[in-house]
């Protein structure tokens, strides 16, 4: 794929140089009121860093428990809500909201439109957020605490067996589904409607592409898990039974109907990270990205499959053998476009002229441990071995090589590669590579070791464990600190940035930079392509 | 739990899959490793590429960069390759897949039920039934003495079964879903309340096998292990006899159980009481504020003994609060109501008696 422009773009100068007449409000009212997709989505990209840090420390509070056998620090039923807080904030809080942000910023600038289609709907889906992880971390505080049942909070110990906290939990998450769900509809109406001239289907830049596809999902799954908290709701409160077996209801439905959700919430967790590596690997490697069309249908089709497997979370809870045999095949073909989509990766490198700045560095770790994520998902699929590997450490592994060393390096690789365009200044390099390699040591010294203790026999979401894990534990504790720690280093890096210290950024930034969004200065204007581009 | 035969390698700190104690285990140890073979080939292949190009192709070293960005001829071959290999790594896997779904043929069945924090085992061939608990004492957890190597994986008392037989599981639990899991049998099955689950193993030889609960089910699963031990027929049928033996005695002490001293029911009452309340009362009678009432200074533990006596035989609906008159003998049942009613500065200076105990059974719930 490649992008030219033509000159319309500076028909009224007004994306050619910074202009003196922004009519942005100043000070809070600026960010509460805004309806500046700029502005929403460095306020969606700063909620997410504070709740990278939130949910952070709550898994240091989970490694400094494990880091020797016996109880320490924590009663176990606070470290079921540790456990439980973790994986909501991470997924609801971190993950997807800094995707967002980075649509919020990206996809008018890639696209050539003024904005989001819906700018007043863009600045409630934002401030939805905060209210909603207001209530549910206040009940952190509260007596009977957090939730504890997991993220996943299977009934019936959510329901019948839960704290009063659930009825906050139910309604938290429903304000994150309408939030994300209004995000989505934005996005697509955005990319429907508002690409410049001459910007066809095919001439979308892959992070477009891959966002399009991703809030399709969006859209289809957070409408079932908000029937599924409902649901968890009545059971507790008003005295339905969907999922009590004494008043005819079934335990394992309410899995069916969670992981119908869950299987593409986790795709709606990569996808766009694999848009980012498919922009980011090309400007590196100076050539262009190999297999646009096979990209785009890879993207399709894991999305596609990523609603026929969701029985793959629940091989031992006592399916059919046909059911088991049928989610296995499907679950197994998720390799195919996957392994596509890394094996193009790997050819647009080869022959290019690479360098190593941060972003590539990001990128390329990524290839590389979300392949291992990949791989321990392939073992997973397999059914009998499964048995073994299912609710073990294994699959903390397996689901943290993709999350973290997949959609957060993906996050953290696209923030330094757009942050000079968002600044107007370039980040500390020696900083970031000194960031990159603690982050890639630590993180694996993390989560690698995990893979072994799993397969050992340690169980997940258990405060103590058998003596034989002691040692491993106590190596992986460690390096959980200095993953937390490294990421300080990140924070460091993003507010000089911030506060506009560091080299003049250039316009185009990278050398291998292709995109409209190279067009506009650094700092990107207030308002860019007022008059839109027209692409050939 | 002193037995010979404990799993090779049960202390040492273990890195890969057991490869179990039956034919199916094998199978699936097996089946782990060959994946995993494949997938480091896979990988070798694509990252030595992939760092092939990264040391090759770099600008520094003068690289100048092809413009080829497609070829419809090796995209199809990498597509086409991966199916050919997830096909080769489906056949076994369903082959061994279909034989563990096989349950016909048992030659002894147990029921497992779980419920929060325990296991329990009837064996639907013998009137043998009874409680698993971690046998682990509170202090070793709570870093007051040393831990034994057993640490949270000892039980009270074992399931016992026989080597060679093919033994099926039905599953079951009585509150939240538990997940019945030893690994060296490669079984792992959701107990889910309401639902039966089967499944079976042919274990080939005597020997003390461990596992846990793997599916979260609140506040003490992680100590919610599971122990099993395997006795050769013989030896089997010797144990079976014995419980019999063992229950109708214990039956006939229960109902013929005279009145107890204070000193011997608050000596009593406290180990049953750290064995069955603990997890939730908490050592204190304190309970967790908003999650599991306190018993120190409650209304029902300072109230009529009725009341008392009738929450702990049957139970409260709806909450953790299981029937523990199933669960204990009279002499604990009267032991841990007596204490509760007198720890904790609770103080009535009432007694239940064991008749007490055994003449509430008698009139139900």
């Amino acid at each position: 794929m490649s992008t030219q422009v033509t000159g319309t773009l500076d028909a009224h100068g007004a994306a050619g140089r910074p202009r003196d007449h922004d009519h942005k409000p100043r000070g809070l009212a600026r960010w509460l009121f805004s309806t500046n997709h700029k502005d929403i989505g460095t306020l969606y990209l700063l909620f997410s860093l504070a709740m990278l840090f939130t949910g952070g420390s709550l898994a240091m509070v989970i490694r400094a428990e494990l880091f020797q056998p016996g109880l320490q620090f924590v009663d176990p039923h606070f470290f079921n809500q540790m456990t439980t807080v973790h994986g909501l904030v991470m997924v609801f809080g971190a993950v997807m909201p800094a995707f967002v942000g980075l649509a919020n910023w990206m996809i008018p600038l890639m696209i050539g439109a003024p904005d989001m289609a819906l700018p007043r709907i863009n600045n409630w889906s934002f401030w939805i957020l905060p209210c909603a992880f207001a209530i549910l971390l206040s009940t952190l505080f509260m007596e009977g605490g957090a939730p504890a049942a997991g993220w996943t909070f299977y009934a019936p110990l959510s329901t019948k067996y839960s704290g009063d906290s659930t009825a906050f939990f139910v309604l938290a998450v429903h304000l994150m589904g309408v939030s994300s769900i209004m995000g989505a509809i934005n996005v697509i109406v955005t990319i429907w409607n508002m690409r410049a001239p001459g910007m066809g289907w095919m001439k979308l830049p892959l992070f477009v592409w891959t966002w399009l596809i991703t809030a399709f999902l969006l859209i289809a799954v957070m409408p079932v898990l908000a029937g599924v908290v409902t649901m968890v709701l009545t059971d507790k409160y008003f005295g339905t039974s969907f999922f009590d077996a004494a008043g005819g209801g079934d335990p394992v439905m309410f899995q069916h109907i969670f992981w119908f959700f869950g299987h593409p919430e986790v795709y709606i967790m990569i996808l766009p990270a694999f848009g980012i590596v498919s922009t980011i690997i090309p400007t590196f490697a100076r050539k262009p990205l190999f297999g646009y069309e096979s990209m785009v249908i890879a993207t399709a089709s894991i999305a596609f499959l990523s609603f026929i497997v969701w029985g793959h979370h629940m091989f031992t809870t006592g399916m059919p053998v046909v059911a088991e045999l049928f989610f296995m095949y499907a679950t197994m073909l998720i390799a195919v476009p996957t392994g596509v989509k890394v094996f193009n990766w790997v050819a647009t490198m080869w022959r290019g002229s690479m360098t190593f700045e941060v972003p590539m560095m990001f990128s390329l770790a990524f290839i590389v441990l979300f392949t291992i994520g990949g791989f321990s998902g392939l073992m997973l699929a397999i059914i009998p071995a499964d048995f073994q590997y299912q609710d073990t450490y294994f699959v903390v592994a397996h689901f943290h090589y993709v999350l973290v060393t997949g959609a957060v390096f993906g996050i953290i690789a696209a923030v330094y590669y757009w942050i000079p365009k968002w600044t107007g200044v370039m980040y500390d390099e020696r900083l970031a590579q000194v960031h990159f390699w603690c982050s890639l040591v630590s993180v694996n010294m993390l989560f690698f070791p995990m893979h072994f203790v799993g397969l050992a026999g340690m169980p997940r979401r258990i405060p103590d464990y058998a003596l034989q894990f002691a040692d491993l534990n106590a190596f992986m504790s460690i390096g959980g600190f200095l993953f937390g720690l490294s990421q300080l280093l990140f924070l460091w890096g993003v507010v000089r940035c911030m506060r506009g210290i560091g080299d003049k950024a250039t316009d185009r930034v990278w050398e291998g930079a292709q995109g409209l969004e190279w067009e506009v200065p650094s700092p990107a204007p207030y308002h860019t392509f007022d008059t839109p581009p027209v692409v050939k | 739990m002193l037995v010979a035969g404990v799993p090779a390698g049960a202390q040492d700190m273990r890195l890969n899959m057991t490869r179990g104690a039956t034919e199916l285990s094998r199978q699936v140890f097996d089946l782990h490793m060959t994946i995993f073979y494949i997938c480091v080939a896979i990988a070798l292949v694509v990252f030595g590429l992939m760092f092939w190009s990264i040391v090759r192709h770099r600008k520094a070293r003068g690289a100048v960069p092809a413009q080829f960005h497609g070829s419809l001829k090796v995209e199809i071959l990498w597509t086409a390759i991966p199916v050919l290999i997830l096909v080769a790594m489906a056949v076994p896997a369903t082959r061994t897949l279909i034989a563990m779904e096989d349950t016909s043929a048992s030659e002894l069945t147990v029921l497992v039920t779980g419920s929060q924090w325990k296991w329990h085992y009837k064996y639907l061939d013998y009137p043998i039934e009874f409680y698993s608990v971690l046998a682990t004492p509170r202090a070793q957890i709570a870093n007051e003495a040393d831990k034994t190597p057993d640490y949270l994986r000892a039980v009270d008392k074992p399931l016992v079964l026989p080597s060679g037989k093919k033994v099926r599981f039905l599953l079951t639990a009585d509150d939240v879903i538990h997940s019945w899991w030893v690994p060296d049998f490669a079984i792992k099955k959701d107990a889910v309340p309401g639902f039966i689950n089967e499944t079976w193993a042919r274990i080939d030889k005597p020997g003390l096998y461990y596992g846990k609960c793997a599916e979260l089910c609140g506040r003490d699963h992680g100590f919610m292990p599971v122990a099993v031990e395997v006795k050769t027929p013989a030896d089997f049928e010797a144990w079976a006899a014995q419980q019999v033996a063992a229950a109708e005695q214990a039956k006939a002490e229960a109902e013929s159980a005279g009145p107890m001293s204070m000193d011997e029911q608050m000596a009593l009452g406290r180990q049953v009481y750290e064995r069955a309340c603990v997890a939730c009362h908490q050592a204190g009678g304190e309970g967790l504020p908003g999650v599991f009432p306190a018993l120190k200074g409650s209304a029902i533990a300072t109230g009529e003994p009725a009341a008392h006596l009738h929450i702990v035989l049957f139970g409260k609906t709806g909450t953790a609060m299981q029937a523990f008159g199933k669960q204990l003998g009279v002499k604990e049942l009267a032991a841990v109501i007596t204490y509760e009613r007198n720890a904790w500065g609770n103080a009535k200076g009432d007694q239940v008696q064991p008749a007490d105990i055994a003449a509430a059974i008698a009139k139900g719930e």
